[in-house]
């Protein structure tokens, strides 16, 4: 039996953002139940927490205050209780260091940030379809890595 | 003595299913009276039950006769890309007559549950493959074009750009940077 939704959690210090990919989600044709948390350490609060149900996709801005993504993406990648997850880093920096370094590091997906809300939509929703295809097709996780 | 009755259908559906959902301890979201949209993951053992319990009442899941067609055509596909035996017919064709239906019929069925095209599955599906021996094979990108039949290298590289956003060596240099940080962690 599938899951027919998809669980998300957006990690993100900007209300503006958080509303507008909530919103985007709102809109596609996938089954997707969002929550937001405000920074990093809210994340990984979240992530330990034991009644917690784990996301299939986290998306994660690279600068927040308190704890960053980049720490972020370090600690949930040592936790082999989160090895399931897939790892969407969602920034504004378009640095090719910065984008090789997260996938080095563990992301599968790195989304820079679009300035329209139809082109965000649009990205969000091809990232959710292709990881659909790996939740149902049984794709190897680990050769995940997808740029936008 | 007689009664005369007026009933609400779709409440009367909705409380039946109701009454047999909730014995599970499931959570879930009843959309409307044709549609369970379950919050959790479901085990076989008890997806057997529920459909057993909700057909005693009439229920009949159709969505899995779906999935079943779906299951299949995947299947196919994948046998299609990683037996490299690419058939003499093109895929549409090879697909049709292997499971008896129409192309129309099992293109649209197939987007509707899967949420992409056959076409671009089976372009995942070869990307993927692509991946695989690029990791474990160390092969080239000329061996891997050719032994996955495309035209060129630049065809295979465009295509694994285009569906991945990066290129192939891009990829390999990933991986192996990946792969290098997890051996010194181990040692």
């Amino acid at each position: 039996m599938q899951k027919d939704f998809i669980l998300i959690t957006l990690a993100d210090d900007d209300e503006d953002d958080r509303m507008f990919f909530t919103e985007a989600f709102d809109e596609l044709k996938i089954n997707t139940v969002v929550n937001t948390v405000n920074d990093g350490v809210a994340l990984m609060e979240f992530l330990n927490a034991p009644e917690s149900i784990l996301p299939n996709i986290i998306f994660l801005d690279l600068n927040m205050p308190l704890k960053s993504g980049m720490e972020c993406l370090k600690e949930i990648k040592e936790n082999p209780k989160f090895n399931d997850i897939v790892i969407a880093i969602y920034s504004t920096s378009s640095s090719e260091d910065d984008i090789e370094n997260t996938f080095v590091l563990g992301a599968n997906i790195y989304i820079k940030k679009p300035n329209h809300f139809e082109k965000l939509k649009q990205v969000l929703s091809e990232v959710v379809t292709l990881n659909w295809q790996y939740i149902t097709s049984g794709l190897n996780k680990d050769n995940f890595l997808l740029r936008m | 003595m007689k009664l005369f009755l007026k009933t609400d259908t779709n409440f009367l559906i909705k409380k039946v299913l109701e009454e047999k959902l909730d014995v599970f301890n499931i959570k879930y979201n009843l959309i409307n009276t044709n549609e369970i949209l379950f919050l959790e993951n479901i085990d076989t053992a008890i997806y057997n039950k529920i459909a057993t319990v909700l057909n005693e009442y009439g229920f009949e899941i159709i969505e899995n006769q779906k999935n079943i067609i779906v299951q299949k055509i995947k299947e196919s596909i994948i046998e299609m890309v990683f037996n490299e035996e690419a058939p003499a017919v093109k895929s549409s064709v090879y697909l049709a007559d292997k499971l008896n239906h129409s192309y129309g019929y099992l293109s649209n069925i197939f987007s509707e549950v899967t949420y992409t095209s056959i076409e671009n599955f089976i372009i995942i599906q070869k990307i993927e493959y692509v991946k695989k021996l690029i990791v474990h094979h160390d092969m080239t990108l000329t061996e891997i074009a050719f032994k996955l039949n495309y035209s060129s290298v630049a065809h295979l590289s465009s295509q694994f750009k285009n569906t991945t956003g990066i290129t192939p060596s891009a990829f390999q240099r990933i991986l192996k940077k990946r792969t290098q940080i997890n051996n010194q962690n181990i040692n």
